[in-house]
């Protein structure tokens, strides 16, 4: 295939980025678009020319690092990450724009990487089960009932890829929030911090200057791992249990 | 100094790890915590931990530590903690719990380790890490560990290569990302409460080695170029595997030598660098702009069969075609006890037979097919289609995306591809390495699997480590601190800086015509054509050539653009590239002077009349420790070997068979 792209430049937080186009050609439909870029970046240096800055680590889809607005699309046309998104999703010919995130919680690096240090943050107000090492007692003695340890576990499944930050029109960061609050609310372990959990981690999330959320949905349709739109519900509703419990 | 063996190394004196008790082995890790000495909660503010790396190793220390009382820093070169490689480990980790009652207990998760590592690990080291598996279990599902259970709401278990007992904990394919979260959480916790500082986007280039111990490192702040001194009383590396060196690997692109490797210039040895895994059920080969392997779980070896064509002629043909009595059940014929559940490096070792005999499958590569077929069709006929989906669905799902084939119609395809490295630094009992106040956690150590690792059982290492060895074993060493303060501009400091600066400097201004890619690739070839399967004396002396005229043109002829104060992803891969162009050829001489078949690594000379490895206990029954030694131009000169014997009390040496 032959491709021309449009990529976002930018030389650092602060310089003036512009869009640059770069024609590409023999792609192969089996390169997924990492691979693609990379192909890319080792002509650019060949001739000379900085390579594109990106971010991706273990191109298996799992570990959240990889990012890119894909033709105005958080990781592109198909609902995965960008480093499991095949060349086939595009056609030859095609002119295909690849931006970074933006949000203002997610400041910019260089080029296609910005700063998602504040999910850290968030996930740093509270969203852990507080047990030292060695404290934990037998396993088994918990047991937890399967359909409750399904849903958590389809919760616990957000790679904190920051998508639904970047779909968003808010930049809200309410999906990646309520993934975390139903992943251990769901279950029994996470039930004696489960009041205080919600309050601190969206005054957090508040703090680092994500959005509100108004209920476009356009989060879930965008999240890799397709957590459903109802965890921010069930944030919602722990929300409005802490104010009557603090009452 | 010894005379040069072969033209490559120096033989040192003999080592031995001085620190594990004696006693009956089931008493030995009781005895040492209590002998390790204590410090006071008081003293424990004044004392300083840097921990490098926040996979389940290192993200579990800093935890621990931080909840403890110590000062820790923490580093990793991601955007966030939570994205260390551990995230990607699909398939399960070890422990013997004996739920299901079906004859697991300590001793025979101790005795299944020694084994599966071909006789080449400690019995110290195996037997407590059998020991604290079980806590391990506890610990992550206080912390929300979501692990699979079964409807009774109990926690469920499955069976992994090389071991007959269902004993591996998971959660669905993802429980390397499920306990790593619980682990990067347990230590965000403790970044809250102030006794973890977490540096993230930060690339430790340099130890500090101060009066012959281990006082700090130079890391590099990935966004703005900045060099930084971190000081502290003690370091621990838990900067995970090098199986990057081959290029293609199942590895997370950023994994690395670098920071075992700066080590074992300052004098921390490295203990059998040529052992590699490689792991059976990856996806094949496609192309040569392929950036990584991805790997499928083994777990579906539980429910898959692996088989290729009997006649060569058949194996262009659709598969389904392929009626039963034409199919090879190689693994199945050849270990009727195992069948497809062999340890890997036998599954892996045997795939390469049947391609090399002409019978892969799947698209050519260059002359050859290197695939084998791994086939749910016999199980989608025994369960429901929904109930395959529920144990294996998301690895189907991967599968599918990569290649645009689904799983559930055809078999899946797949070939051996490099996963794990055994090998890394040299470490005793307490996990210190030869340099006083170095400690190596997790896949960075060379660790408890020896020739060989078993599935499951590096997860469960790593946070064995990281949760309950480590945290007892340095304690022993903080409780003589705080030690003397280090200036920061001690000539120690200011030395390691300048070795920095002046390495960056240099690739910056080699202004070559090749790019750092090329050379990684290249030099990828040359260690899976001559030191990955089969390794033969020709082929590695070989290697070893190619690899020192690799590295010279290197430094002549790489080219790296922009500069050192910003963010360069080119300068970043080129000094971990450096790296790995001095490991290789290292791991080269160590492949070359164990003339035995052992784990996965299998010499052609060393073989048993009907071809499987075989052992040589008499000459190689002791760990390779490598002593550095530089020449003047400060590359590698030859290396000198430390022999360590390995001494079995327990476990009786014998020839590994799964037949
Ligand atoms: C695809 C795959 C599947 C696997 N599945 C399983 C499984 O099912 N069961 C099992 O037991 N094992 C499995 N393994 C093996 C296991 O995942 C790893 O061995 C283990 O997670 C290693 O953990 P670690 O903590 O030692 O290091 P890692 O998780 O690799 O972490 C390394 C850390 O060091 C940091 N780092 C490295 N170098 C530097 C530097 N110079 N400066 C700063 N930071 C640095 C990184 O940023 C990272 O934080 C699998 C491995 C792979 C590749
Ligand atoms: S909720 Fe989905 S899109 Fe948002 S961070 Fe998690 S995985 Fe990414
Ligand atoms: S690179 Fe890890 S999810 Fe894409």
């Amino acid at each position: 295939m032959n491709l021309t792209l449009q990529i976002w430049r930018q030389d650092g937080p602060n310089a003036q980025g512009s869009m640059v186009t770069y024609p590409v050609s023999d792609i192969s439909e089996d390169m997924s678009f990492l691979e693609m870029l990379d192909v890319l970046n080792e002509s650019l240096i060949e001739k000379g020319e900085e390579p594109v800055a990106f971010d991706s680590d273990c191109r298996e889809g799992i570990c959240g690092m990889c990012s890119l607005m894909i033709n105005g699309q958080a990781h592109g046309p198909e609902v995965t990450t960008t480093c499991q998104l095949h060349m086939r999703s595009f056609s030859d010919g095609d002119t295909i724009t690849v931006e970074p995130w933006r949000a203002a919680a997610f400041p910019p690096v260089r080029d296609l990487i910005v700063d998602r240090s504040a999910l850290d943050r968030v996930i740093q107000a509270g969203g852990y089960v507080s047990v030292n090492t060695g404290a934990a007692p037998e396993a088994n003695n918990l047991q937890v009932r399967k359909p409750s340890a399904d849903r958590a576990f389809d919760a616990a499944t957000c790679i904190g890829c920051g998508a639904c930050v970047a779909a968003c029109p808010n930049a809200s960061g309410m999906l990646f929030l309520g993934a975390k609050i139903t992943h251990l609310g769901e279950l029994p372990q996470g039930q004696s911090q489960r009041s205080a959990r919600v309050v601190k981690m969206l005054n957090q999330h508040d703090a680092e200057d994500f959005g509100g959320c108004q209920n476009l949905g356009e989060c879930a349709a965008a999240c890799p791992k397709e957590i459903p739109l109802d965890v921010i519900n069930q944030l919602n509703q722990d929300f409005l249990h802490s104010k009557k419990s603090a009452r | 100094m010894s005379e040069l063996i072969d033209d490559l190394y120096r033989l040192g004196d003999p080592i031995a790890d001085t620190k594990a008790p004696d006693g009956p082995i089931e008493n030995r890790w009781t005895k040492a915590k209590f002998d390790n000495k204590l410090v006071n909660p008081a003293n424990r503010r004044k004392l300083s931990v840097i921990i490098v790396g926040t996979g389940l190793a290192g993200s579990s220390a800093a935890a621990t530590l931080g909840e403890a009382g110590y000062h820790v820093k923490s580093f990793c070169y991601q955007d966030s903690p939570r994205r260390a490689h551990s995230i990607a480990a699909q398939g399960g980790i070890n422990a013997a719990k004996n739920y299901n009652d079906d004859g697991d207990s300590v001793y025979r998760l101790f005795y299944d380790t020694v084994k599966g590592g071909d006789y080449r690990s400690r019995e110290n080291n195996v037997y407590r890490l059998a020991e604290v598996s079980n806590s391990i279990i506890d610990q992550c599902v206080a912390q929300g560990v979501p692990f699979a259970r079964d409807y009774g709401g109990l926690l469920d278990n499955r069976s992994f290569g090389g071991v007959q007992v269902a004993r591996t904990f998971y959660a669905r394919g993802q429980t390397g990302q499920q306990l790593l979260i619980g682990a990067y959480q347990a230590m965000e916790r403790q970044v809250a409460a102030g006794t973890v500082t977490a540096y993230t986007r930060h690339e430790m280039l340099e130890v500090i080695v101060v009066d012959g111990r281990a006082r700090g490192i130079i890391a590099r702040d990935m966004v703005t170029g900045e060099l930084e001194t971190h000081l502290a009383d003690a370091v621990v590396l838990a900067s995970g595997g090098y199986g990057n060196v081959f290029f293609l690997s199942t590895n997370a692109m950023g994994c690395n030598v670098t920071a075992t490797w700066r080590a074992h210039r300052k004098g921390a040895y490295f203990a059998n660098p040529c052992y590699t895994q490689i792991h059976p059920t990856c996806i094949p080969v496609a192309g040569d702009y392929q950036s990584k392997l991805t790997l499928m779980s083994e777990s579906l070896r539980n429910d898959g069969r692996i088989w290729v064509p009997k006649n060569r002629d058949d194996c262009e043909k659709d598969p389904r075609q392929i009626p039963e009595e034409d199919r090879d059940y190689y693994l199945e014929r050849i270990y009727p006890a195992f069948g497809n559940l062999v340890p890997r490096d036998i599954a892996s070792r045997q795939a390469k037979n049947v391609c090399d005999d002409g019978r892969g499958v799947g698209p050519k590569v260059g002359d050859f097919r290197r695939g084998v077929y791994l086939d749910f069709s016999d199980a989608l006929s025994r369960m429901s289609e929904a109930a395959i989906a529920e144990k294996y669905g998301n690895l189907f799902d991967m599968y599918q995306r990569i290649t645009g084939e689904s799983p559930y119609e055809v078999p899946m395809r797949i070939y051996p591809a490099v996963h794990y490295t055994m090998g890394g630094l040299w470490v005793d009992y307490d996990l210190e390495t030869t340099i006083p106040g170095l400690y190596a956690a997790g896949e960075a150590n060379f660790s408890d699997h020896g020739a060989n690792r078993l599935g499951a059982s590096s997860l469960m290492q790593c946070l064995a480590d990281g949760y309950f060895v480590l945290p007892n074993t340095i304690r022993n060493y903080l409780a003589s601190g705080p030690y003397e303060p280090v200036a920061e501009d001690a000539p120690e400091v200011l030395q390691a800086q300048a070795d920095v600066r002046e390495r960056l400097d240099k690739l910056l201004s080699i202004n070559g015509d090749r790019t750092v890619d090329s050379f990684h690739k290249e030099l990828g070839h040359i260690m899976w054509e001559y030191c990955g399967m089969e390794r033969t004396e020709e082929g590695l002396r070989k290697a070893i050539d190619l690899i020192r005229s690799l590295r010279e043109e290197f430094w002549r002829n790489v080219r790296v653009l922009g500069s050192a104060d910003t963010l360069n992803q080119s300068l970043e891969k080129a000094g971990r590239v450096a790296d790995f162009l001095e490991l290789g050829e290292l791991m080269c001489i160590d492949a070359l002077h164990r003339r035995e078949s052992c784990g996965g690594h299998f010499r052609a000379e060393s073989q048993t009349e009907d071809g499987e490895a075989l052992r040589d206990d008499e000459k190689f029954a002791y760990v390779g420790a490598w002593q550095f030694s530089g020449n003047e131009a400060g590359g590698p000169d030859a290396p000198i070997l430390h022999k360590e014997d390995l001494v079995y009390n327990f476990i009786q040496l014998k020839q590994r068979s799964y037949k």
